[in-house]
């Protein structure tokens, strides 16, 4: 990786069934991420992603682009739009891109991410700085 | 209603010890669709140098739906929860979580802001194992929709 890559975009389709998914596996039941009526309820367009799921799509992309599952020192970003996840089979698309912002003398790799749902920004200042070799347990 | 900006520093007692599990870790790893055998296979993980399988980045998100309860439901504080958005989120890791991983956590009120009539609450929250070293640390911004 060199400053100023662009790195090739990741495509990840979000169904009800991943929400259903994400929802037990991290304790997080607010219910406009399952129940339409709900949703609607407190003015949204249905049922939405978990703001943390979108962020695990971000960074399952760093991470395959880094080539190492414990390569991620430091992930944020902010949330600016919801990701409205259809009941239906095929749900809604996720896309991630990225450039490569910095790389520095220590190997430490600094990336600018961009995450898009039906063209519009669901992930704003959205930053990543990886370590592509790993973290390591420096105990 | 402002939040009370005297409540910034405010940090509450440690979490009970969060003991690690790798089925939790898999469950985990499956739900956000990360394949890597690390997350799955001991053996792979332990190739890499670690004890047992590790946790995916956003993992911590199972402990923090609790501890950021702790600030947003601090009657002190005052917040109305009907009106809060998730604004913001940041970590940064020492080190990956691995399974047999007893974690510690320690969540402190960071920053309160008010502008254009909105409040933004900071919590971070500082992940420590069992001998007290950092794992990771994440922050939280909440915005708190002004009135009107």
């Amino acid at each position: 990786m060199r400053a100023g890559n662009r790195l090739a975009p990741q495509t990840f389709r979000v169904t009800r069934a991943d929400l259903v998914r994400y929802a037990g596996a991290s304790g997080d039941f607010n219910p406009i991420h399952w129940s339409e009526r709900v949703a609607m309820k407190v003015g949204l367009p249905g049922v939405i992603a978990h703001g943390m799921y979108t962020m695990a799509l971000a960074v399952r992309a760093v991470t395959a682009w880094a080539g190492a599952p414990d390569a991620v020192v430091e992930f944020s970003a902010r949330f600016t739009r919801p990701v409205p996840v259809p009941d239906d089979d095929e749900g809604t698309e996720v896309e991630v891109s990225a450039v490569v912002k910095q790389v520095d003398g220590a190997g430490l790799v600094r990336l600018d991410l961009t995450a898009t749902c039906r063209g519009e920004k669901v992930l704003a200042q959205a930053r990543a700085t990886i370590r592509p070799t790993g973290l390591g347990i420096r105990a | 209603m402002a939040l009370d900006p005297s409540l910034v520093g405010r940090s509450y007692p440690p979490t009970e010890p969060y003991p690690v599990g790798r089925e939790k870790i898999r469950e985990f790893a499956t739900a956000v669709g990360l394949t890597d055998p690390e997350h799955h296979d001991p053996a792979a993980a332990r190739a890499r140098g670690y004890a047992d399988v590790i946790a995916p980045p956003t993992f911590p998100v199972v402990l923090t739906l609790a501890t950021d309860r702790l600030s947003v439901g601090d009657p002190e504080l005052g917040l109305d929860y009907s009106r809060v958005v998730h604004g913001d989120q940041r970590f940064a890791y020492t080190r990956p979580i691995v399974a047999g991983d007893e974690l510690v956590a320690v969540h402190t009120v960071e920053e309160i802001v008010s502008r254009g009539g909105h409040d933004f609450l900071t919590m971070r929250t500082d992940v420590t194992d069992a001998a007290g070293e950092p794992v990771v640390s994440l922050w939280s911004k909440l915005v708190v929709r002004g009135e009107g």
